[in-house]
């Protein structure tokens, strides 16, 4: 892996440069706090933002996304014959993303990209994607990353990994893409790689002992879904939920969807929405029968799917990579941290 | 990259009225493009989703059966939008079919075997699809015994009555129909809910015995605890499930019960399966 380093004086014009070759996303301040958008020509991305209040999952999953198209004008041939809407390949960077969030792209393909079936939108996306993130140095009061497999300069995910050095970025390389996207920018000042590598082991270190990493999962495996599931702690937890979803869309590994059918004049389209098992209508069946009925049932499911059903099925540890915005954004302080240990220490006395 | 959302181009060949009170309605369909209906294989037990464009998509099982071919057949009981805008359309309309989907009745280990079949109200269209498979000259010999208890509110409610009454007549399946109720004087066969009507008149069960239901979640209930009296095992009794369902393609996160999304792994499960699961079905 090879260490380049970038003058701060030299971002701006290689971001610039590079908007031959991509479309740029990046962290910009609006009305609604700080979020990962597309950058219009003019701008830049805003670097050293705070965590963004929602993650980056909406790159390759928008909240709201065409999927099929119809005409349905008789007088024409293909009338009522749906039709895939044009994915959008052109390739894009997503800039300054928080490492754990690029981790959760890494679960999240476990779900449109799997051996039966792969998504052709979310997969289009991820192809055409570069992502070139920035260690996080102040983590916040809610990170938790380290105690579920990520952390603050953790790789996993990333093309490129930076650290912000005062007046430049030293820029790890770590694929193909990371590499193409440097060249695009002309990004080429080659940095020690053993020097480097110390300086950000030292940094990961620093940020690493900011976090208060109360959080154990390591016991949630050898427990059975059905104890877990049985647990009388459910009640409790969910006692205060409003059933708001806020969780499940500020969450960057949350990926449920609904699909819906929208008609103007005479075309049909296809939109998938994301979807939240918080409502009571996500599972509602059309004989009016709800397996999952009350508040309770719905949280439980949360919970159950994040920290035992996703563990059980993949393998790849928990479906959470402790980015904390749940628990900064929850109206009613319903902490995923405190969840997980009452799980992961859930004796039965049976 | 292949689009598992992409329905296939149908058009509506045959709609038939399906029940007394309208509320079902067997819908037959032929591929527009002939090479569909091969990429279309299916087998008993699997599900589609039905496709109108700018109105929605539903799941509904398949009612023909992979024996059957040049259509396929869905019988759909009118509730909601989707469901009513089809009873609505006509012969030559044009929608969509995407599937088949699903997993199905576990064909191979059910040869050699003797098979029972247990289905109420309209979920009876898979089991439909799983009769005429097992009793098509080329199978029959694969299965030993076949029963088949059926059961509806009323005798004009029950699916398929032609074939029902044909089957009845054969001496290679055991039919056992019931209604809820009747006032019909001249009705002869049963009447009861299943799950007693299987206590009173399904085989008792050996190892070669395998049970599959399929009914609304009240009927599967309450049959559970008749079969397990006649001595069938968990890993014996075969259900095929329903959740709300939208991707169908275990993406969007709706159906699972537990670690199992009911639209990939299912819907079919052995209730040893559902044992170990979260009752959220
Ligand atoms: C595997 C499988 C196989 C099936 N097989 C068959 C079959 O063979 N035959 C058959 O007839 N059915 C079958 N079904 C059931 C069928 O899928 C439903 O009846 C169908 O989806 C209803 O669709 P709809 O659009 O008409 O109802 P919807 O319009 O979706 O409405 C259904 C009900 O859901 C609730 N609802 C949904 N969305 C909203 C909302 N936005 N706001 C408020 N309430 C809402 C309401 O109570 C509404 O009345 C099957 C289902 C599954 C999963
Ligand atoms: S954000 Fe809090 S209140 Fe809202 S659904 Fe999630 S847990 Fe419940
Ligand atoms: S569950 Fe909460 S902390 Fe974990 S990844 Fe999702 S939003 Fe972040
Ligand atoms: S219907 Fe989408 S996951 Fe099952």
């Amino acid at each position: 892996m090879n260490f380049i380093t970038i003058d701060k004086k030299d971002w701006a014009p290689g971001v610039d440069q590079s908007r031959n070759t991509y479309r740029v996303y990046g962290p910009v301040e609006d009305e609604n706090g700080c979020q990962i958008k597309p950058l219009a020509p003019d701008m830049q991305p805003k670097m050293d933002a705070p965590v963004t209040v929602m993650s980056a999952k909406s790159v390759l999953f928008p909240q709201t996304e065409k999927i099929l198209t119809a005409t349905l004008d008789e007088s024409k041939e293909d009338h009522h014959v749906m039709k895939p809407v044009e994915t959008d390949d052109m390739p894009r960077v997503v800039l300054g993303i928080r490492p754990y969030d690029a981790k959760a792209v890494h679960l999240v393909k476990l779900n449109f990209d799997n051996p039966d079936y792969k998504d052709p939108y979310w997969c289009a996306a991820y192809d055409a994607t570069t992502f070139v993130g920035l260690g996080v140095t102040r983590p916040g009061p809610c990170d938790f990353s380290t105690a579920v497999g990520s952390g603050p300069f953790s790789e996993e995910g990333l093309d490129v990994l930076m650290a912000d050095m005062d007046d430049k970025y030293l820029a790890k390389i770590l694929t193909e893409k990371g590499e193409k996207w440097a060249a695009a920018c002309g990004f080429d000042t080659a940095a020690d790689p053993k020097e480097s590598q110390v300086l950000f082991d030292v940094l990961r270190k620093e940020a690493e002992k900011q976090i208060q990493a109360d959080v154990a999962t390591d016991k949630l495996a050898q427990k059975t879904i059905l104890d877990l599931y049985d647990a009388p702690f459910w009640d409790e937890v969910a006692f205060s939920c409003i059933n708001c979803g806020t969780c499940t869309y500020v969450c960057p590994t949350c990926w449920c969807f609904d699909i819906q059918d929208e008609t103007r004049h005479n075309t049909a389209v296809r939109f998938r929405n994301w979807d939240t098992c918080m409502s009571s209508l996500f599972t509602h069946h059309a004989s009016g029968h709800n397996p999952r009925g009350t508040k309770v049932q719905r949280v439980r499911q949360r919970f159950m799917h994040k920290l035992k059903y996703f563990l059980d099925k993949y393998d790849q540890g928990i479906m959470c990579v402790g980015c904390g915005r749940c628990v900064a954004s929850c109206p009613v302080n319903i902490d995923i941290r405190e969840v997980c240990n009452r799980m992961n220490d859930y004796e039965t006395t049976k | 990259m292949e689009n598992p959302y992409l329905p296939y181009p149908v058009r509506i060949d045959d709609i038939e009225v399906a029940t007394e009170d309208k509320s079902l309605k067997t819908f037959t369909f032929v591929f527009v493009n002939p090479e569909d209906e091969e990429k279309f294989a299916y087998k008993a037990g699997q599900f589609a989703e039905l496709s109108i464009p700018g109105v929605g998509e539903i799941p509904i099982g398949i009612a023909s059966s992979p024996v059957e071919k040049g259509f396929v057949k869905f019988t759909v009981f009118r509730t909601g939008v989707v469901t009513t805008h089809l009873h609505n359309m006509k012969k030559g309309d044009l929608m969509g079919i995407r599937g088949p989907l699903g997993n199905w009745y576990p064909w191979d280990k059910l040869e050699n075997k003797n098979v029972v079949i247990i289905g109420g109200g309209f979920a009876f269209t898979t089991l439909r699809s799983s009769i005429v498979y097992m009793l098509d000259p080329a199978n029959r010999k694969k299965f030993k015994n076949i029963d088949v208890v059926y059961g509806a509110r009323s005798p004009g409610m029950l699916l398929y009555r032609e074939e029902l009454f044909d089957w009845e007549k054969r001496d290679d399946i055991n039919m056992h129909i019931t209604v809820d109720g009747t006032d019909d004087p001249d009705w002869k066969y049963h009447t009861g809910f299943v799950p007693q009507v299987v206590e009173d008149n399904a085989p008792v069960a050996d190892e070669d015995t395998y049970a599959i239901v399929c009914g609304p979640p009240i009927m599967i209930k309450f049959t559970q605890p008749a079969l397990t009296k006649l001595g069938y095992q968990p890993h014996q009794i075969i259900m095929s499930l329903e959740n709300r369902m939208k991707c169908g393609i275990g993406m969007c996160g709706r159906c699972n019960i537990g670690k199992e999304l009911v639209c990939k792994d299912g819907p079919v499960f052995t209730l040893e399966e559902i044992n170990q699961t979260p009752k959220e079905y």
